[in-house]
């Protein structure tokens, strides 16, 4: 497993629409229901809301968000955290042969907690990319 | 997307819990005291995130006289990295999603 599996997860696709029809779909409630999940989301920075599914066995359904950018048809990101752990979702949009190249990126999964532990930053991300090495030789 | 590994996540959802199994995974087997030596809380409180961690299957204690070492039980952690591999393809499927919704919209 190399660190990028782990710690980042990055979609690219070129989508042949003009990137204002994508924002719509990444920015109205109702048709980022559809595709992603049910929300409360307002294309505001730091207007706060959640993402709700299913719940199922060990977990609620519940992602705590909050905007972080909004350069409207170019940029998108909210924060997502789930069950302890914080990370962050960005979507870029950029003119691609006559459509939109649309990409995301969710990274930086860590704690929302401080640690209590001296002398370093436990956060997940580092968590994971220590145990990488255990892992790999499991 | 599938459910976390509830008593895994819940287990390595605390920061002192994750350097304590980080440590012991680096280390090799500790004593409570030594684990104690690098925390920032009490004995007692190492005690007590070990607990959560064994019962997590996550670390293995042995009594050895008055002192319990432990060692880090990684294999444990296997559910854990499925799952964040699980956010690729539930990315994935949502992308796939997007585009259906992208034919359909004006």
């Amino acid at each position: 497993m190399t660190p990028t599996e782990t710690h980042t997860v990055v979609i690219e696709r070129e989508m042949p629409y003009p990137a204002e029809k994508v924002w719509r779909a990444l920015t109205q409630q109702a048709l980022v229901k559809e595709w992603l999940m049910d929300n409360d989301f307002q294309a505001v920075a730091g207007h706060k809301f959640k993402f709700r599914s299913q719940p199922v066995q060990g977990w609620d359904g519940i992602i705590d968000s909050e905007v972080v950018v909004v350069e409207p048809n170019k940029k998108l990101s909210y924060t997502w955290s789930t069950m302890g752990m914080a990370s962050l979702v960005v979507f870029t949009l950029a003119a691609s042969n006559g459509g939109t190249k649309v990409r995301m990126e969710h990274s930086g999964f860590r704690s929302d907690k401080d640690a209590a532990y001296k002398g370093a930053t436990y956060g997940w991300q580092k968590f994971i990319g220590n145990l990488e090495r255990v892992v790999a030789g499991l | 997307m599938r459910t976390a590994p509830d008593a895994l996540f819940k287990s390595l959802a605390d920061p002192t819990r994750r350097a304590i199994f980080e440590r012991l995974s680096r280390k090799g087997e500790q004593t409570v005291r030594a684990l104690t030596e690098h925390a920032r809380v009490s004995q007692p409180a190492v005690s007590k995130h070990l607990g959560v961690l064994r019962r997590a299957g996550l670390v293995r204690a042995r009594h050895k006289g008055r002192e319990t070492h432990y060692t880090a039980q990684p294999k444990a952690l296997v559910p854990l990295v499925d799952w964040m591999r699980e956010y690729s393809q539930f990315w994935h499927e949502r992308f796939d999603r997007l585009e259906d919704l992208l034919k359909r919209m004006d």
